[in-house]
């Protein structure tokens, strides 16, 4: 129990209820590839551990630290492409994914340092503006130099063998392939990642971020710098966006702008902070495991319903499965009309 | 380092502007070593735009503010507080959504909590013993106060700036109050600047007074004196002490 309680930085999830969904997401995804068989349901798995990487690293700004920042797919792309374009030019070797994953982490921070330092002491409406202009030059300099980044197309690259489908590992009574090593290595990465986030802001520096994020004014009045702490702020949270970023091209065997740098991206990370609760690294993995799993799963839900209904008036139209959008947006218009602080803030009062 | 016997801090014609408003208008006091010195005034005088001065929340548009003959009037806020100077704003500033104890950690800058001062605050503040683990914003304003205080106490510093301790207070708080200050000025390297509006409060507690008007300080001198003189009172706070006696 001690042992667990240090892993989780002596901040263990509130509420019982709280306590079994986090713990049935655990084991769902520690045992998705024995679970859930196939190449769709092991996707949805991979895609929710590297956002629940890249939802709590923005949980980190936006609701540890008070920072509205809209350059943080950017940071995500940046790692997308790193290891993407550093496997596509230098060969499928780990030492590209290490040396793509370097320059990335170099570039990212280098980025946020310089944005962090020049705009943090703007108004917060003013910085997120700077951002967002920031995360479009990014953009727009990764759809335009093509011959680098393969354009709005993106690049598909190929995987060290050990990551590869084709791969196979008798491991005693489990045999494992190249797919589900991969489905691990991103699993396992994200878990580490999300046990440092946590470690950060149960850290003397994370409880400064939180009073920074109350009153910048008190906070400085107790003798903290507190540009520089939302700098490091940035920076950390750049990386770990950025790390992200390194897995889901693992994951993806691609890099584009689509999957990694676009607004909708971005508004998806927030719908994510938003619908688990923001303050809470819990609340990014409630925000991405529903978010990802509507998303993936609605549609097909939908053409159920409007099947076993398709003898009423109204309602099989309503229930199309086209329209998985428009109730993909009531949901959450829901969601956060009865979970105002979150799913977490509800769940951590049970 | 200034002699001992020197001012730990002083204003000499301090000048602050906040937007188009020319609040302090030349404010000149000093605060001695070791003393509590209390601030009174109108509403409206200036009082706790001096307090943001000296703290460095806003800038002096002119004149100086020295702090153990040093010039802190440029410094950053930041600077300010590590030079050793402890700001109690008069809104009760707490961290409403972390806990008291985090509260007090955040304040206790050069380290881990000493065990011995957290017990000596705890005596002055049972309350905030009782509801450690609670987030502060679920205090009462009483409760608030004792942690905005213990926040600046945590850790020994050479000049206290509290702006309306009492505010809001219930009389049986305030009394709490007085002598958790009491406790506070046995030690002779503490000085304490008080912003106050209860005059009983300030006339029980005062070495030091300076009274400002209109941006200026229009009288400073030994507290004991105003405390008798019920003219100066009358003219400098428009007070009649039979009402409040």
């Amino acid at each position: 129990m001690k042992l667990l309680r240090a892993i989780l930085s002596g901040d263990p999830p509130r509420g019982r209820v709280l306590t079994m969904v986090l713990l049935a997401i655990l084991l769902g995804l520690a045992l998705a590839p024995w679970l859930f068989p196939g190449t769709a349901s092991l996707n949805v798995a991979a895609k929710i551990s590297y956002f629940v990487v890249l939802a709590a690293s923005y949980d980190l700004l936006l609701g540890y630290t008070g920072i509205v920042s809209f350059a943080h797919t950017m940071f995500f792309g940046i790692g997308g492409y790193g290891a993407g374009l550093a496997l596509f030019n230098l060969g499928p070797s780990w030492s590209s994914i290490l040396v793509g994953t370097a320059a990335a982490l170099v570039l990212a921070v280098a980025l946020a340092l310089i944005i962090g330092l020049f705009s943090l002491r703007v108004r917060a409406l003013f910085f997120a503006m700077i951002t967002l202009a920031v995360a479009s030059a990014f953009s727009i300099l990764a759809s335009q130099l093509s011959a680098i980044t393969g354009g709005e197309d993106g690049r598909t690259f190929r995987l060290p063998e050990a990551l590869r489908p084709g791969f196979h590992l008798d491991a005693g009574p489990v045999a494992l392939n190249g797919r589900i090593i991969a489905y691990y290595l991103v699993f396992l990465a994200s878990l580490i990642l999300f046990l440092a986030m946590l470690r950060v802001v149960n850290s003397p520096f994370g409880r400064v971020l939180q009073a920074i994020r109350e009153n910048e004014f008190r906070a400085e009045a107790l003798g903290y710098r507190t540009v520089v702490y939302r700098s490091i702020a940035n920076c950390l949270a750049a990386a770990a966006a950025t790390l992200a970023g390194v897995l889901s091209a693992i994951w993806l065997r691609y890099t584009g702008p689509a999957v990694t740098l676009s607004f909708d991206v971005m508004l998806d990370v927030l719908l994510m902070v938003v619908i688990g609760g923001m303050g809470t690294l819990y609340g990014a993995v409630i925000g991405a495991t529903i978010f990802v799993l509507a998303e993936t799963y609605l549609q097909s839900l939908m053409a159920i319903i409007s099947h076993a209904t398709a003898g009423l008036p109204l309602v099989p139209l309503v229930f199309h499965p086209d329209r998985w959008l428009l109730w993909l947006g009531v949901l959450f218009v829901l969601s956060v009309y009865f979970f105002p602080f979150g799913i977490v803030g509800r769940l951590a009062r049970r | 380092m200034s002699s001992d016997t020197a001012p730990l801090l002083t204003l000499t014609g301090v000048n602050t502007h906040i937007g188009p408003y020319h609040i302090l208008q030349g404010v000149d006091f000093a605060v001695p070593r070791g003393s509590l010195t209390m601030l009174l005034g109108r509403n409206g005088a200036g009082k706790t735009t001096t307090l943001r001065t000296i703290m460095g929340l806003w800038h002096a548009s002119a004149g100086a503010v020295r702090f153990d003959g040093a010039d802190i009037t440029a410094w950053a806020t930041p600077d300010i507080a590590q030079a050793g100077i402890a700001y109690v704003p008069e809104n009760m500033g707490i961290f409403a959504d972390l806990t008291v104890r985090d509260n007090l950690l955040l304040a206790a800058r050069s380290g881990p909590i000493d065990e011995t001062r957290l017990r000596w605050i705890f005596g002055l503040f049972p309350a905030l013993e009782r509801f450690w683990s609670l987030a502060a914003g679920v205090l009462s304003g009483g409760q608030k106060q004792m942690l905005s205080i213990a926040r600046a106490i945590i850790e020994p510093r050479r000049l206290f700036l509290i702006d309306e301790p009492t505010k809001g207070l219930a009389p049986a708080i305030i009394a709490n109050m007085i002598e958790a200050f009491r406790e506070l000025k046995k030690n002779p390297d503490t000085t304490i600047l008080v912003v106050e509006q209860n005059f009983l409060f300030a006339k029980s507690l005062g070495d030091a007074v300076a009274v400002m008007d209109n941006g200026r300080v229009v009288h400073a001198g030994a507290m004991a004196a105003l405390a008798e003189d019920r003219g100066l009172q009358q003219r400098l706070l428009g007070l009649s002490l039979d009402q409040h006696q």
